[in-house]
């Protein structure tokens, strides 16, 4: 018999990890593949943000394949993805997070990738009872079923707790060699992964993605009222996680660099906003988004004036670039009494 | 044997390595890709992908923010 092969969906957490290397064990060929729908917390921010520079820039997913010395496939499921943001059928979690219909989303990607590749299975690290929340007795069958993956879907750590699937009535894996993982507690996975001798392995709080964080889907929420439908494009998306969002008007809101990084950042997306800066004193780059009138472009400029190295001026001189024309006004850096809680988001 | 260029600037990792896998895909064992792109994150990543994928990296150079990759596509497929 030829050997073999599962795709393993790979987040870079340590769970996918031990549950790819539990199959391996058993002889196995093992791929992973790792879906991209840009809400990932890899790579990004960490590359923009000058406070991250110190720690190495990896990305999990592709340091967890070369742990398992596994071929690792990225999939772009931006587009895709937007769906499932948008419309998901079960809902969110605590914020805009569609944990249940991203699984189901995902996998169901797995299951049409081993049919075109030839693969016999697909494996997950899901255990029930773990975050995020969606990892429950009762939304597993919903997972392999919604997904048309069916009983061709493993999850090797909480396996035992399960029915038996395809590869194991088959005989391709051996269930007693599987685990009966269940709960929040991370120790069997620590003691699992002590075992095979991983370390220094990431541990995401709470979620794989940006979607599982209040503030940014707070901001998210926020971008989809003031425009008036829930929609997105990558670049807005790219946007959220990066500066200060205040937004002191319902008709527009101000995106301010926090660092030398952030302002690299954010100088990309120039052309495509008005923007502002100081040319009086030291200070961020502030795209202004949304249809403004004179006296927001005043209060935009008194506000970039409190983020910039005038703030205690008397006056600063800011350049305004809005449809490709440039006008220079100065003005008095509004006070922080002035500026209400309620404008970030 | 070919060489091939692809520009995979003022896009953020993973973004980078996906191009880089796409690209590679269509190429043949022996070709050689020349990757330009600015997110440093790419230093890591693509060579990792490499490795792990059996590509070989002939070559990185850094000009400013500007960072080109060099990569000999392998016969794994
Ligand atoms: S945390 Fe994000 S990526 Fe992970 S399952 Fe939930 S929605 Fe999907």
């Amino acid at each position: 018999m030829s050997q073999r092969k599962a795709v393993a969906l790979i987040s870079g957490g340590l769970d996918s990890l031990l549950a790819a290397r539990v199959i391996m064990e058993q002889g196995i060929h093992v791929e992973g593949i790792n879906f991209f729908t840009g809400f990932c917390v890899e790579g990004h921010t960490h590359a923009i943000r000058n406070q991250d520079k110190a720690k190495p820039k990896r990305n999990n997913a592709l340091w967890v394949a070369e742990q398992l010395g596994i071929k690792l496939h990225i999939v772009d499921i931006i587009e895709e993805y937007k769906d499932v943001v948008i419309n998901p059928k079960h809902g969110y979690g605590a914020n805009l997070n569609p944990c249940l219909d991203c699984k189901v989303f995902m996998v169901g990607k797995a299951r049409e990738w081993i049919e075109a590749h030839g693969f016999d299975f697909i494996l997950t690290g899901e255990v029930i009872g773990q975050r995020p929340k969606s990892q429950r007795a009762d939304t597993m069958p919903v997972v392999a079923h919604e997904s048309g993956a069916e009983d061709l879907l493993l999850r090797p750590l909480c396996a035992k707790n399960l029915p038996e699937t395809l590869p194991e009535r088959e005989g391709w894996v051996d269930r007693e060699r599987l685990y009966d993982f269940s709960g929040r507690s991370r120790k069997p996975q620590m003691a699992l992964a002590r075992q095979f001798g991983f370390e220094d392995y990431a541990q995401p709080a709470g979620g794989c993605c940006f979607l599982t964080d209040r503030q940014y889907s707070t901001k998210l929420a926020d971008l989809w009222q003031a425009r008036g439908e829930r929609r997105y494009e990558l670049d807005d998306i790219m946007l959220l996680k990066v500066g200060r969002h205040i937004r002191p008007r319902s008709n527009f809101k101000l995106i301010i660099g926090r660092d030398e990084g952030e302002n690299n950042f954010l100088e990309g997306y120039r052309k495509q906003f008005t923007h502002l800066r100081s040319t009086s004193h030291k200070g961020p780059l502030v795209l202004l988004d949304g249809e403004v009138d004179d006296a927001d472009l005043e209060l935009a400029a008194r506000l970039l004036g409190r983020f910039s190295q005038g703030r205690d001026a008397s006056e600063v001189e800011v350049e305004i670039n809005r449809n490709g024309e440039t006008a220079t006004r100065r003005v008095r850096p509004l006070p922080p009494d002035e500026i209400r809680q309620d404008w970030y988001l | 044997m070919s060489e091939h260029t692809l520009d995979a600037r003022n896009i953020l990792c993973p973004l980078p390595v996906i191009r880089t896998q796409d690209a590679i895909a269509e190429l043949d064992p022996g070709d050689v890709l020349h990757v330009s792109c600015t997110d440093p994150g790419a230093i890591n990543d693509i060579p990792t992908w490499c490795r792990i994928n059996g590509h070989e990296v002939l070559d990185i150079e850094q000009d400013g923010r500007e960072i080109r990759i060099s990569v000999k596509v392998g016969s794994t497929g």
